[in-house]
């Protein structure tokens, strides 16, 4: 199968004068309809390999994710016997969404054998010193007592910011705060609310303390208000 | 809000420069920064291109994607490559001189990984339609930024006595280095701690 | 430039169709291992090799990522190149690999999610790796399709171990491990800076000088051998 073309042998300049170059010779080159059917089947093609393996994949891919979620929220809540979704759907916490509940925020309550509700699990992120550090904390709503944090993403210094991630001294100091967080170089020993940042990674370390704050100061009013209102 | 912004911008172009932390846009980072006008006009068309990509991905996500995930990346290369084109032809008509100049390296930003990371990181991180035009300004800028200092710097070290064994790549290599270590101290710029 | 010479369209050149019987050759494996290895001397590919190169596993990953998608890719140019008229080839090819990226990718997402999550951006960037691309328009289009496969396993191979290389100075001497392995003593205080985008530059530098010294000696000890 060779291409139809017309070829033109590149010809030398014409005899005579040169003046206005002849107009170029149209090469027949290949049908349009050729061009689009070989695009249009290679895009079916395609299409048709990538819709299965994405049938194929996305179960496992969807339980992945929901995995790591779930042990992220059992961790932060110190290990639930039962975990309830809560969606923030129109500013109003609701266990039933209306709408689409991939696509809203949510916090998780978590509650012990005898159906007392320890904690909830909310998410925070913001700009770090590299980029953005996302945390999911455990927390009591009534008292504002932390029960855990937990850093779920960041991209901070190796050996040095990313130590709000690994150093179990700092992470554990969430276990027994209470909100709202203070930043301070080390810690007198009574007051709850104060958090040793990490020498040598402050910016890293008030930026989780930020984190929490705003969290609790978003979340707590709106899981109060779901409290007090039954049937939802 | 407009903080969220400003930080986009700040930290695309500083703080997490797209060519100097996030390691994209290398090609034309290697290979066109041996003059500094070139580089200029480089990085200004690579802003062009970046902000219709931004605008175009958004889009996509927003109303095409949701229904087929899959092709994602199939449709961000395909709106890249037609951006492109439409910007050649443009410039073309506007201005035949600048087309010259650039040459061969217009087509080339179809493969600059910078377009496509720029698509991608929007999708990944959720930017809405400001959000996604901030960071493709603050990506162009700092694409920019880094073409014309590379472009200032190699053109003192072609005429330095340099090493035959690092003659080439090796010392460009070294010199991103420096400059890859320079910007690093931009880190912590717009966090508000 | 136009004025004297008449503006001729030149027709596109015919895909030849290859000699009967092309065989393979182990050259065309070895090529992308060093003569013409992808990195080293062709510097292609670089967005990849140093964004993910922090780690030995991370290498590892994309260098096979990389490799599938290339020998996937290289083969399927190369079956079709009869049905792939010359005007569209570039789009043709560029949508196959995305084709193949988009199936690494979501593969990689649901068999190894922590390896997703630490290449990132960058499988997805497979796509615009010009190795692949170049190698499609170079060679697969060119040349039967177990000529193809084997060059894609060459340069593909080649990849992988420039990445594997930079992954394994960077990790030991940033981070103290090779794959998470602790090989230094407890009181070696890692090169962070290693890890981080500035190590990443410097360290191909100097593995381009080093693989210059090396080129070097071997013509100056051939023209050496040659003038005794």
């Amino acid at each position: 199968m060779t291409l139809a073309h017309g070829a033109t042998p590149p010809a030398g300049p014409p005899a005579g004068p040169p003046a206005v170059p002849p107009p170029p010779v149209p090469d027949a080159g290949t049908p349009s309809w050729r061009l689009l059917a070989t695009l249009g089947g290679a895009g079916a093609l395609a299409g048709l390999l990538l819709v299965t393996a994405w049938e194929w994949t996305t179960p496992t891919i969807t339980a992945n994710r929901a995995r790591v979620e779930q042990a992220a929220v059992a961790e932060v809540l110190r290990e639930p016997a039962r975990v309830d979704t809560l969606y923030l759907e129109n500013g109003a916490l609701t266990r039933t969404p209306r709408g689409d509940a991939a696509k809203l925020e949510r916090a998780y309550q978590g509650f012990d054998h005898a159906g007392v509700r320890v904690g909830v699990a909310i998410r925070g992120a913001e700009p770090g010193f590299s980029d953005v550090i996302t945390v999911l904390i455990g927390f009591d709503p009534t008292t504002s007592q932390l029960l855990g944090m937990k850093v779920l993403g960041q991209k901070e210094t190796p050996g040095l910011g990313d130590k709000i991630e690994k150093d179990s001294g700092f992470v554990g100091q969430f276990s027994e705060a209470r909100a709202p967080l203070r930043a301070v170089k080390a810690r007198g020993g009574q007051d709850l609310t104060e958090v040793a940042t990490i020498t040598g990674a402050t910016i890293s370390s008030r930026t989780v303390i930020r984190i929490i704050n705003h969290a609790v100061e978003r979340w707590q009013p709106l899981l109060v208000r779901f409290d007090r209102e039954p049937g939802q | 809000m407009t903080g969220d912004l400003v930080w986009i911008l700040v930290s695309a172009m500083l703080v997490n420069n797209f060519t100097l932390t996030l390691f994209l846009g290398l090609c034309p980072f290697f290979g066109v920064t041996s003059q500094v006008t070139t580089a200029l006009r480089l990085g200004l068309a690579n802003i062009f291109v970046l902000l219709l990509t931004a605008i175009s991905a958004w889009f996509l996500n927003r109303y095409i994607l949701p229904a087929a995930p899959f092709l994602r990346i199939i449709s961000f290369i395909i709106v890249i490559a037609s951006t492109v084109q439409v910007v050649e032809m443009a410039i073309k008509k506007a201005s035949p001189v600048l087309f010259r100049a650039l040459g061969i390296y217009l087509p080339l930003i179809t493969t600059n990984c910078a377009i496509l990371g720029l698509a991608i990181f929007q999708t990944n991180r959720g930017y809405g339609f400001l959000q996604g035009i901030s960071f493709a300004i603050g990506a162009g800028l700092g694409l920019t930024l880094a073409l014309t200092l590379m472009a200032s710097i190699r053109v003192r070290v072609d005429r330095s006595n340099v090493p035959a064994l690092a003659r080439g790549m090796a010392i460009v290599l070294i010199i991103a280095s420096s400059l890859s270590l320079a910007f690093m101290g931009f880190a912590g710029l717009g966090s508000s701690s | 430039m136009s004025a004297v010479l008449p503006e001729v369209r030149v027709a596109p050149p015919p895909i030849a169709a290859p000699p009967s019987g092309d065989p393979p050759t182990m050259d065309d494996l070895l090529r992308g291992l060093w003569a013409e290895n992808p990195v080293l001397v062709q510097m292609l590919g670089l967005c990849p090799t140093l964004a993910v190169t922090n780690s030995v596993a991370n290498s590892l990953a994309m260098g096979i990522a990389t490799l599938a998608v290339l020998v996937c890719s290289s083969f399927l140019v190369s079956s079709l190149k009869r049905f792939i008229p010359t005007e569209v080839r570039i789009a043709s090819y560029v949508l196959i690999i995305a084709t193949f990226v988009t199936l690494a990718d979501m593969s990689l997402e649901a068999v190894v999610p922590n390896v997703h999550k630490a290449l990132g951006a960058f499988i997805a960037l497979i796509v615009v790796n010009c190795m692949i691309l170049g190698r499609a328009e170079a060679f697969a289009s060119k040349h039967g399709p177990a000529r193809a496969v084997l060059d894609a396993l060459g340069m593909g191979i080649g990849f992988s171990m420039v990445l594997i290389l930079l992954g394994a100075i960077r990790e030991l001497l940033g981070n103290g491990t090779l794959l998470g392995v602790r090989m230094f003593s407890m009181n070696f205080e890692p090169w962070v800076i290693m890890v981080l985008p500035p190590g990443g530059f410097l360290t191909l530098g100097l593995v381009l000088l080093a693989v210059a010294y090396a080129r070097d000696r071997r013509t100056s000890g051939a023209a050496a051998r040659r003038a005794a």
